[in-house]
């Protein structure tokens, strides 16, 4: 990647975005700067607003209100030259069953001014020995990287990815990461949005969780998961009929905050090795037993949770 | 108490094929059109359903034959004095027979059309009814090259071919490229439009020469079929047919989101042309009054144009009219389908 004035300005600005279809507003007034090199995550459940605000960026959708610049460009004035810069990768796109990977890049490599080889494009993906196996011989982890390799042939500044790796099994989804993770290393920006925290965490230098078109979290992986204020969770739960009052639990030594779904409770607590003990001591004293106790690390799922009472994969 | 599986299982068959609107359609009021159309075109209109000419030597001239064809009820006849526009007029299916008076009187006509055995049957009843002046007959069958019924479907099989073709090639093309949401894809690109357009009646443009390179060697050199007119303008027809075509695709093709919704426009689209453009029979079927409909259909002005190219000979030039009706439809339907086309 060349180093010039461009660099300076963020890939990505988008303000006061607002897309309503009909009585729904599908995003909220959405605020985003991702500046050059960073990777953005979007992450929220399904219906949060996710594709929506990324078929706005790339120009398919038009917003109601704000203002959406990439690399410095408003698409009013000119659409073609953000087109040219741009990877794009969109959920649910098929291509031609009876073209071989090389012809499909090469047919995606037709419509940009410059850009690189098909051949090297094959190798980044991994689908070399696919060369000129047809699309629909591909497993899906193949065919995702296939789709991925097109959105990378006119060499972008900005990748945006709307939810790559959904419905990908463990390894296939490891092998994508590493695609988008080549192309941080080469210096470019991504935006991609998924519903899964693990590849939140696992990419994204910034995240914005948002929520019913809004942002409710945004921040680092590492700040958002702190700004629940918590060391770990335990989550736990006793006898069906039987349970602590929640006044009760938020009493015990080093809790933080108490959440009780169904008969699970989460405890976030500051210092583990205090609040277990007193928690254990408080069942045994009421006579009650416990049915299950776990502890882990907040993660982002957590942070959802704890903001919006839901789970991502809820939707 | 649970109802017998026999009933549910007809029943979810039968209430499954009705949530299919298209399904019903095709089934029920497709055929009844189709039933109404041709009911139509051959429909007895009382007086005479068959067109027979008597030639005669000057104007006003009005042969024994004539009188007695005229009391036939149901035979329609015309009078020619041009025996070569009387052949014609045979060859392209405006007349069933052609009486020529003399003794005997000579019955030229194409036995291989469907029409001309009720015809010769009608006229043979006619020549009769007097026994006194019983007519002596010589039937004379057109054999010739270019006369057959033969020679008068061929270019409407190609015309009907081109536009099939075209239609159905370009049409499935499109819905499936946005089934697939790959349209959506190529739109983030900085691809044109135009070239997506274009690309589409070029490669209908490469399959072209295939297509229509079988067809007519096949029917040059095995059934006969005369090329009279200049292959280049011949070639040119095929072109125009084909883009015309290949923009009423587009046209069809630019709303439609899935191929089983396609589909049911296509036919809808074809289905008067197969009807109305003589594919199979001469639109002389028809009343008088909707010819003027009929031949602006693109079909029509094709199979005309081509008809009129390989069996008379007719240049280019003389065939003006039959390409501007294609050129405005190609015009008009692709700017349509520019406006009206949805990318997204």
């Amino acid at each position: 990647m060349t180093t010039d004035a461009s660099d300076m300005v963020p890939a990505l600005e988008v303000q006061g975005l607002i897309k309503r279809f009909g009585d729904l507003e599908a995003v909220a007034g959405l605020d985003l700067v991702v500046p050059q090199g960073r990777c953005q995550g979007l992450l929220g459940p399904n219906g949060a607003g996710k594709s929506t605000t990324i078929n706005i960026i790339v120009g398919l959708l038009l917003a109601d209100e704000g203002e959406v610049r990439v690399l410095g460009t408003d698409w009013r004035t000119d659409a073609q030259a953000i087109r040219e810069q741009i990877g794009v990768q969109l959920q649910e796109t098929q291509l031609f069953e009876k073209l071989t990977c090389f012809e499909a890049l090469r047919l995606f490599r037709s419509f940009y001014r410059s850009g690189r080889d098909p051949d090297e494009i094959l190798d980044v993906v991994g689908l070399t020995e696919k060369r000129d196996a047809r699309y629909v011989t591909l497993s899906g982890g193949q065919k995702q990287r296939l789709s991925l390799g097109c959105s990378l042939v006119n060499d972008p500044k900005l990748l945006l990815l709307d939810e790559p790796t959904t419905g990908l099994d463990p390894q296939a989804r490891r092998r994508v990461w590493e695609i988008v993770d080549d192309f941080k290393a080469r210096g470019g920006t991504v935006l991609l949005t998924t519903h899964y925290m693990d590849e939140a965490e696992q990419l994204c230098d910034d995240i914005v969780i948002i929520d019913h078109g809004k942002s409710i979290a945004e921040g680092s992986p590492q700040q958002i998961i702190r700004s629940l204020g918590a060391e770990s969770l335990i989550e736990f739960s006793i006898g069906s009929d039987t349970s602590l009052a929640q006044g009760e639990l938020e009493q015990l030594a080093g809790v933080v905050r108490v959440h009780a779904q169904d008969e699970k409770v989460t405890l976030h607590v500051e210092a583990t090795h205090e609040a277990v003990p007193a928690l254990v001591g408080a069942i045994r004293d009421r006579g009650m037993s416990l049915v299950h106790l776990q502890t882990h690390r907040p993660t982002l799922e957590d942070v959802f949770v704890s903001l919006t009472g839901r789970h991502l994969r809820d939707g | 108490m649970a109802r017998h599986q026999l009933f549910e299982l007809t029943r979810m068959r039968v209430v499954t094929f009705l949530r299919e609107p298209e399904a019903v359609f095709w089934v029920i009021v497709f055929p009844l059109l189709l039933a109404i159309i041709l009911g139509w075109a051959f429909q007895d209109r009382g007086i005479a359903s068959e067109t027979v000419a008597v030639l005669v030597d000057e104007e006003g001239a009005r042969p024994a034959v004539l009188e007695l064809l005229e009391a036939e009820e149901h035979l329609q006849t015309e009078v020619i004095i041009d025996r070569d526009e009387a052949e014609r007029r045979l060859a392209f299916g405006k007349i069933a027979i052609l009486v020529i008076p003399g003794n005997p009187v000579t019955l030229q006509y194409d036995p291989q059309r469907p029409e001309a055995d009720i015809a010769h049957l009608r006229v043979e009843r006619a020549l009769h009814i007097a026994p006194e002046e019983r007519a002596a007959i010589k039937n004379v069958e057109v054999k010739e090259t270019g006369s057959r019924y033969i020679d008068w479907l061929f270019p409407g099989l190609l015309g009907m071919n081109l536009m099939g073709t075209g239609i159905w090639g370009i049409g499935f093309a499109i819905a499936e490229i946005r089934q697939k949401k790959l349209l959506r894809r190529f739109l983030v690109t900085p691809m044109r439009k135009s070239s997506f357009m274009m690309a589409f009646i070029l490669s209908r443009g490469v399959f072209l020469v295939g297509e229509v390179g079988v067809l007519v060697v096949f029917a040059t050199l095995v059934l006969g079929v005369p090329l009279r007119g200049s292959l280049i303008g011949f070639s040119l027809l095929c072109v125009l047919g084909t883009i015309t075509f290949a923009a009423l695709g587009v046209l069809v093709a630019s709303r439609a989101r899935t191929i089983e919704g396609v589909s049911g426009v296509m036919n809808l689209v074809m289905m008067p042309m197969w009807l109305f453009s003589g594919v199979f029979f001469s639109y002389e079927k028809f009343p008088e009054a909707v010819h003027p409909f009929i031949q602006a259909l693109p079909l029509t002005a094709l199979n005309d144009a081509l008809r009129l190219l390989m069996l008379e000979g007719t240049t280019i030039v003389d065939l003006l009219p039959h390409i501007g009706i294609q050129l405005a439809w190609t015009a008009v339907t692709f700017l349509i389908a520019l406006k009206v086309f949805r990318w997204e």
